[in-house]
């Protein structure tokens, strides 16, 4: 095929104008040449024979004049076995190739190979000659990390097809001809274990999208017990800075009971990543016996990397989740920050000179964030399976107002709000999720009506709070005090967490359920206590007690001890104390 | 090959307009006017028309006057001989000292690849118990200090600079006050650090393009220092400063404001500069800290607010102390689990009661009666402000840690301070059992 031509005839940061010869398409990319290096773009708007593009790499010395190369594809990724433990930027470089290949610093216009076509894999055959076969069918297997890695018919063929050949069982590079099949018009394709798909349109190969029920564990308490995420849904964590958004994305995307976890670093900080990306590797997953790494995939396009790959890797990392749940796994994307993204399309549509809206977003925001987030889904597939794609985002709003156009915009399509308070996190009362604003339209593993019983306190206890604020502890009734210490102790004992315990850092849907129960059991209590000093002191000692319970793991023997003294303590100043 | 032109098509702002070919994205041009010679830098290109900014500004500046274009971009020179001497916001010697020209060096270069850094894991002790116990900073962290301008960050970054074992420090000044510039250097001096400090001064005076140069030319010198095994410590004062001649620029180029005024790639702009804070395996490191004042004391402002969402916590002053509450060392968890068993628990306790000793003086200032706990809180709030919070403090963590137990027996009795009863059975002061 002959490719499109053309030259820069103006630069403006991340934006080129380039005057074309020929026919192109809209999200197509091409290269900007200067010297030797060749830079990513992608065409963001056509205008009779100029083409808008955002450039991925740096512009300084790029010139009016340079020749621009079109590649007649858009942007895609490479799927295919061997992504897990990879750690890409936003337009899917394998960053520890390049560090090996290049050292320190990131060089521009370096381009490599996603996937490793060196490694072979163990192939299995399901399929078998003469099958009818169509995109997204099986055509066999190769085992990768704890999963079966399904071998597909290349998403982007159209029709249906009769499988001619497949190899037998045994070991085959990516780039192997693994199978060919042919339609009735008799178009031929030899098929390998990889294939490319365009990073902005969805993957939707399956008969059924069905609504979420099954909740996603994440194993802090806050969220699974009171404001759960679902298999297949969306949450967001709007929150001001240091508020703890990222902190919490770490410890689900170790935590979650997910088979596969994509974390997007969209346009944070380097370092922590690196965090992820040192500690992955030495942490072992209890479920699987084996390294979190082999089931985690990092986007990384962190803040100083350009702009436009920023804008690129939430889609990239939606499509590397929409391909894993392809093969009937649950994937969760946790992406940080989506504000990030929201600007890189801001940027853009500035130097586009679009007609601004709100804060200066270009007036497609919502809907471009509305599909991002219909990219996650609970779905149902030909064969009877089911796979989920969950996608969490942070949100880091202005000033940490939520009246902001991005939050604003996320939370009309969202199931789950994660709100962070400034308060809660100056307070350090972590993980910060305001348990009054926020909100989950997904059903919890715990039992409706003691949830509700207990927010119920939090929403007294805070109104006697702020009554006690004006006047003052000895305008306040004992019974309104101590439902303000109930709302106080189950807000220190339960809704906080140490995100940086051993123990207390998880805490598992079976002991969620034990210690919520004696929790609840503490809320409804009739307590003997006539002064405020004295059920002050009560609680203080009630939560210390809770407290080293909770750094005690389940399975010791101290759990229980623990628990009997905690009892104790509860009985001696219960109403019915002598007596029954 | 040096083009020149003499026909300035346009002039706006600090921003000018020529018809020129074969000029390349963010080169360096050299203009001639009736005031002297001034670098300006290419900033866009449509066509043939090329618009640059002018690095001492417009003023006087003739549509004639000459354009030379230098065919590369800003470069800065790079090696000891730098040491203890003093440029100006182009790269220029503002001290009486030789002009340096050998070894240049590209600013602004490409982002370390992610892959290639390492888990932060060294403590900068500064005796100063709000950071050192509260919020540790930690080598390549990037923080600033968020303040109203009066506030003395120039003293709490110089104090910083000269307490902090590292081995090199940049000072990059941008749009600094001619007296902290003196003050800077006076205290580096007597500090006995100026052979191992390398200046890069734009002030208050100063054409305000020119200031825009500052943060990248002190993050391109530490860099290579670093790669070549130094720990340098950079300190920008007052990235407001440099914030503000950004969104003048963006103004003149009609660019679109996101947010009062400012240009909507502020986030990208600051955050490309503050995470050239590294530290490389087997070699050095760049640590920055930076003043950020907050005009009207006002964090959401853009800039504050920005700065907040890229760097690893801040340091609020305020009526000359550091805060606790919104003060945040992000990396400090990296650290302070290799001090001392309770440094984590004093932490957390200490700030929790702080807490709590504000509400109970908000009420007591309401006029409410004081119950026998808020009696303990206010006296602990006392003790709490004036051994630790006090900038005069200067004591080392591990006798920082031990008055905060002290604190917590003169006011409390164990179970009241929420700390884990091993740690209490192992800190808490023998006479107050
Ligand atoms: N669950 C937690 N337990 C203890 N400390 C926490 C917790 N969450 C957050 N923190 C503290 O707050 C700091 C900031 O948290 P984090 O980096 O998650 O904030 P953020 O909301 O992501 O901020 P930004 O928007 O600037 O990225 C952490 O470095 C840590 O010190
Ligand atoms: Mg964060």
């Amino acid at each position: 095929m002959n490719k499109t031509k053309g030259t820069i005839s103006g630069i403006n940061g991340n934006m080129i104008s380039v005057e074309f010869d020929g026919n192109i398409i809209q999200n197509e990319v091409g290269y900007a040449i200067t010297g030797d290096d060749r830079l990513k773009s992608e065409v963001v708007k056509i205008q009779g024979n100029v083409a808008y593009m955002q450039v991925f790499e740096i512009t300084k010395g790029l010139r009016v004049g340079d020749a621009v190369e079109f590649s007649g594809e858009m942007l895609s990724v490479q799927l295919g076995p061997g992504i897990l433990g990879m750690v890409y930027d936003g337009l899917q470089n394998p960053l520890n190739e390049l560090a090996e290949l290049h050292g320190f610093f990131l060089k521009r216009g370096v381009i490599l190979d996603a996937l490793d076509f060196k490694a072979e894999w163990e192939f299995t055959p399901v399929a078998k000659k003469s099958d009818s076969v169509h995109a997204a069918s099986v055509l066999g297997h190769v085992p990768e990390g704890i999963f079966e890695h399904k071998i597909f018919v290349p998403f982007n063929l159209q029709g249906d097809f009769k499988v001619t050949s497949i190899v037998k069982k045994g070991q085959y590079k990516v780039s192997d001809t693994i199978a060919t099949i042919e339609n009735d018009k008799g178009d031929k394709h030899d098929l390998t274990m990889f294939f490319e798909w365009p990073v902005k349109i969805p993957i939707e190969f399956y008969r059924d999208k069905l609504v979420p029920k099954e909740p996603l564990m994440t194993q802090t308490r806050i969220i699974d017990t009171f404001f759960p995420v679902a298999k297949g849904g969306t949450y967001c964590i709007p929150g001001p800075f240091g508020a703890g958004k990222t902190v919490l994305q770490q410890v689900t995307s170790r935590f979650a009971e997910a088979d596969i976890v994509i974390i997007a670093a969209c346009g944070e900080r380097a370092g922590e990543v690196v965090e992820t990306l040192r500690e992955f590797p030495e942490i072992t997953d209890p479920r699987t016996g084996k390294s979190l790494m082999e089931r985690t995939i990092i986007i990384c396009n962190t803040s100083s990397m350009p702009v436009a790959a920023r804008e690129a890797s939430v889609y990239t990392a939606a499509t590397l989740g929409e391909y894993y749940r392809q093969m009937g796994l649950n994937v969760l994307l946790l992406a940080d920050s989506t504000s990030r993204w929201a600007q890189a399309m801001r940027e853009l549509s500035g130097r586009l000179e679009e007609i601004p809206g709100e804060e200066a977003f270009p007036a497609y925001l919502e809907s471009r964030i509305a599909q991002f987030y219909e990219r996650a889904g609970l779905v149902e597939f030909e064969d009877g399976t089911f796979g989920s794609l969950t996608i969490g985002g942070t949100v880091s709003p202005a000033g940490g107002n939520f009246e902001e156009p991005v939050t604003q915009s996320t939370l009309k399509v969202v199931g789950a709000f994660h709100g962070l308070s400034r308060e809660r996190s100056n307070a350090r009362r972590y993980p910060a999720i305001d348990p009054l604003d926020s909100w989950s339209k997904y059903v919890s593993f715990i039992d409706n009506k003691p949830i509700q019983y207990a927010r119920e306190i939090l929403r007294k206890g805070n109104d006697v709070h702020q009554m006690m604020l004006v006047v003052g502890e000895e305008g306040t009734s004992i019974e309104d005090f101590t439902i303000y210490l109930k709302s106080e102790f189950l807000d220190n004992v339960y809704l906080q967490q140490n995100s940086f315990d051993s123990v207390d850092g998880a805490t598992s849907p079976e002991r969620q359920k034990y210690v919520f129960n004696f929790v609840y059991n503490v809320l409804t209590k009739q307590f003997n206590l006539k002064e405020k000093d004295e059920a002050r002191n009560f609680f203080n000692k009630l939560r210390q007690l809770f407290i080293d319970w909770n750094y005690i793991d389940m399975k010791d023997g101290e759990f229980k001890k623990q628990e009997a003294k905690i009892t104790q303590l509860i009985e001696e100043n219960s109403d019915n104390a002598e007596g029954v | 090959m040096q083009k020149v032109y003499n026909k300035i098509l346009s002039v706006t702002g600090n921003v000018i307009t020529v018809k020129a070919e074969g000029i390349a994205n963010e080169e360096l041009a050299e203009i001639s006017t009736s005031r002297g010679k001034s670098l300006a830098q290419v900033i866009k290109l449509d066509h043939d028309i090329v618009s640059l900014q002018v690095f001492a500004g417009s003023q006087g500046i003739a549509t004639n006057d000459e354009i030379r274009f230098l065919g590369h971009p800003m470069r800065v020179t790079f090696s000891d001989d730098m040491l203890g001497r003093i440029f100006n916001g182009s790269g220029v010697p503002r001290d009486k000292g030789p002009a340096l020209a050998e070894n240049l060096i590209e600013i602004a270069g490409p982002s370390v690849n992610p892959a290639k850094r390492i888990i932060p894991r060294n403590m900068i002790r500064t005796n100063i118990p709000m950071i050192d116990l509260f919020n540790s900073l930690v080598v390549s962290q990037k923080l600033p200090i968020f303040s109203v301008s009066g506030e003395p960050y120039n003293e709490l970054l110089a104090r910083i600079a000269l307490q902090a074992e590292v081995d090199m420090i940049v000072l990059g000044g941008i749009g600094l006050k001619y007296d902290q510039y003196m003050y800077f250097k006076n205290t580096i001096e007597e500090g006995g650090a100026m052979s191992r400090s390398i200046f890069f001064i734009h002030t208050a005076s100063d054409p305000i393009v020119e200031g825009l140069m500052v943060p990248d030319l002190c993050l391109a010198v530490a860099e290579k220092f670093a790669l070549n095994g130094k720990n340098v410590l950079v300190l920008l004062t007052d990235m407001t400063n440099f914030a503000d001649a950004l969104k003048e620029i963006a103004i003149t180029m009609e660019q679109v404001p996101s947010n009062r005024g400012y240009p909507g790639d502020l986030y990208s702009q600051l955050a490309s500069r503050y995470e050239k804070a590294v530290d490389f395996d087997d070699a050095g490191s760049v640590t920055v800290l930076a003043a950020t004042t907050m005009p009207g004391d006002d964090v959401t402002h853009p800039v504050p607010d920005n700065t907040g969402y890229i760097t690893e916590g801040q340091f609020y002053l305020r009526n000359g102390r550091i805060e606790p509450f919104g003060s945040l060392s992000r990396l400090k968890q990296q650290v302070n689990d290799k001090t001392r068993d309770d440094h984590r628990a004093i932490m957390d306790g200490l700030i929790q009661l702080y807490a709590q000793y504000n509400e109970t003086e908000e009420k007591r200032a309401m006029g409410f009666r004081m119950s026998e706990w808020d009696k303990k809180l206010l006296k602990y709030g006392k003790l709490f402000e004036a051994n630790m919070m006090d900038l005069s403090v200067n004591i080392s963590l591990e006798n920082a840690l031990d008055k905060g137990w002290e604190i917590l027996a003169e006011c409390f009795t164990p179970e009241e301070t929420r700390m884990k009863t091993d740690l209490i059975t192992k800190f808490w002061p023998e006479e107050a059992k």
